[in-house]
């Protein structure tokens, strides 16, 4: 089974300094860490894919207009509380090893080389339907 | 893209006989097919089997049996079956070692057609990958991370319109021959960019693409050995790609030109491409291509940042500038007017850009701002803009090295 897993990012939920005051060291372990998780992912037969989000500044929201034409909403959005910052999706045995994976992407190291305990939503991918015999 | 010792072989046979069977039957779409089903058998088969006496032969041979098949499949085509059969005895393959004076020109025109203005640069690149560089639709799928059967509508849409266009099997006229070359040149440094400029975590398959437009532009070269801005291209790929193992640290983040390691430098690399653009540009005319190679092999020849030879980059940039201005030249003529004149003066140089509308909203303008604010001192202002950049580039691994940037004038690293 198929598992999305959402890296969202909340300002107001982080108790640590946006990631440009970080050290030099402390990004480098980030950003090695998260190389890291997903190429043991990846060797573990369970990645399927993972994709890091351009920054909400480059944002736009869109909506259908009257004629069905394209309606703009340019950024930023400076207000921007929480943002999908990226996801992985995992095809995993169960929904335990879902949540397992989820935690340890959690655990990405931050100032100090703390664990950041980001909160990382874990939403089932939907399926093809269910055989007759199911 | 596994690379076997076959994988050349049948690479370089691959437009030739698309290109052949394009002739026979007139009818790309169909021969490119068939040709792909072939190279796929052959990837299968000739590790096990051996590599057949005549490859060249086995590869029409196969992929004719798929057209004749195809043919047959459709009752409106039955006439063109009819001629089939009245020229099987022309279907015998030449031995492998028979030179063929047309599979010179077809591999030429295949990849014009595949290059067609009349395409979107994506399937042009996706086309000119599967006809000309006998990769797999599977293979060009993973390079460039989409799924299979999407890449495989992409391929099959541009051999659609190709053949709604009515666009003929032949080189182009000799009036808009420079034109069409340009548009195969510019083709190829996309597909070389591609694989060059992406980082983290899809690197290994990326490398793959930058090396299969080396490959493309060095048989392109092999077949217009007089034309200096196809070997202006071949040379700027070379003298790019030779810096490309000093190109990322340890944890994968980008290193800057001037931070690099240059023991790490592909010397081979390098000689071959400053031979070639020295070689290329006395002769003329001379080309944008030619003037980037150029600019690559100053770098490239310089012992240290601080040692290269600013004076003449700038010069170089000055003259990229009058052949294919744009936003991009001027950014980069601006680090080198720094390099030359000290920051000030490069800081003017963006001010002037700043109205651009080409760069509002991006990112480049800010990391270039940020560069040349940190080389005159002014950390708390660098930082500002490296921050900037890092909020609005798309990439991964440049929004880390501009935050590291940032980090490393803030943060007390």
């Amino acid at each position: 089974m198929k598992y999305m897993l959402l890296m969202q990012f909340s300002q107001a939920g982080a108790d640590f300094p946006s990631i440009t005051d970080w050290t030099p060291e402390e990004i480098r372990a980030h950003i090695g860490f998260m190389r890291e998780t997903n190429a043991k992912l990846a060797a573990a037969g369970e990645l399927v894919d993972a994709q890091g989000l351009a920054m909400p500044d480059t944002a736009r929201i869109v909506r259908s207009g009257p004629a069905g034409e394209p309606l703009v909403t340019e950024g930023p959005f400076a207000e921007t509380k929480e943002f999908l910052a990226g996801w992985w999706i995992v095809d995993v045995e169960s929904a335990e090893r879902a949540v397992a994976i989820a935690a340890g992407c959690s655990a990405a190291p931050g100032p100090g080389g703390a664990p950041l305990n980001m909160p990382i939503e874990v939403r089932e991918v939907m399926s093809a339907p269910p055989t007759e015999e199911a | 893209m596994s690379p076997t010792a076959h994988d050349g072989l049948l690479r370089t046979l691959a437009p030739q006989v698309v290109g052949l069977l394009t002739r026979r039957w007139g009818d790309f779409d169909a021969a490119e097919d068939a040709v792909q089903e072939a190279l796929i058998a052959a990837f299968a088969q000739w590790p096990e089997q051996g590599v057949p006496d005549n490859p060249r032969g086995w590869l029409i041979q196969v992929a004719s049996r798929r057209m004749t098949e195809q043919v047959r499949g459709e009752q409106a085509r039955r006439r063109r079956e009819d001629r089939v059969a009245r020229e099987d005895d022309r279907r015998t393959a030449p031995p492998a070692d028979a030179e063929d004076p047309a599979a010179r020109d077809d591999t030429l025109t295949l990849l014009f057609l595949c290059c067609h203005p009349a395409l979107t640069r994506a399937s042009a690149v996706a086309l000119t990958l599967r006809s000309v560089g006998g990769l797999t639709t599977g293979e060009i799928a993973r390079a460039f991370l989409v799924p299979e059967t999407t890449m495989g509508q992409r391929i099959s849409r541009a051999k659609q319109r190709i053949t709604s266009s009515g666009l003929p099997f032949a080189l182009p006229e000799p009036g808009e021959r420079a034109a069409r070359l340009t548009e195969v040149l510019d083709v190829l440094y996309l597909v070389f960019n591609e694989g060059y400029a992406t980082g983290a975590g899809t690197e290994l398959q990326r490398v793959e693409l930058a090396r299969e437009a080396i490959r493309l532009a060095r048989e392109l070269h092999r077949l217009l050995p007089e034309d200096s801005e196809v070997a202006g291209l071949l040379a700027l790929m070379l003298l790019t790609d030779a810096r490309s193992a000093a190109r990322t640290g340890p944890d994968g983040e980008l290193v800057p030109l001037a931070e690099q390691d240059r023991g790490r430098w592909d010397a081979a690399r390098i000689a071959e491409g400053i031979a070639l653009v020295t070689a290329a540009l006395p002769r003329g005319p001379v080309g944008p291509y030619q003037v980037q190679a150029a600019i690559a092999a100053v770098h490239d020849e310089a012992p240290s940042a601080e040692e290269t030879d600013w004076p003449q980059i700038l010069a170089l940039y000055g003259v990229l500038g009058r052949l294919s201005a744009g936003p991009l030249v001027a950014l980069n003529r601006a680090v080198a007017l720094a390099m030359v004149h000290g920051p000030d003066a490069g800081l003017a140089a963006l001010d002037a850009l700043a109205g651009d509308p080409r760069l509002a909203g991006g990112h480049r303008l800010a990391a270039v701002r940020a560069h040349l604010l940190e080389r005159a001192g002014q950390c708390e202002a660098a930082a500002v803009q490296y921050r900037t950049a890092a909020a609005r580039t798309a990439s991964l691994p440049e929004r880390h090295y501009l935050a590291l940037r940032a980090a490393r004038l803030t943060g007390g690293g």
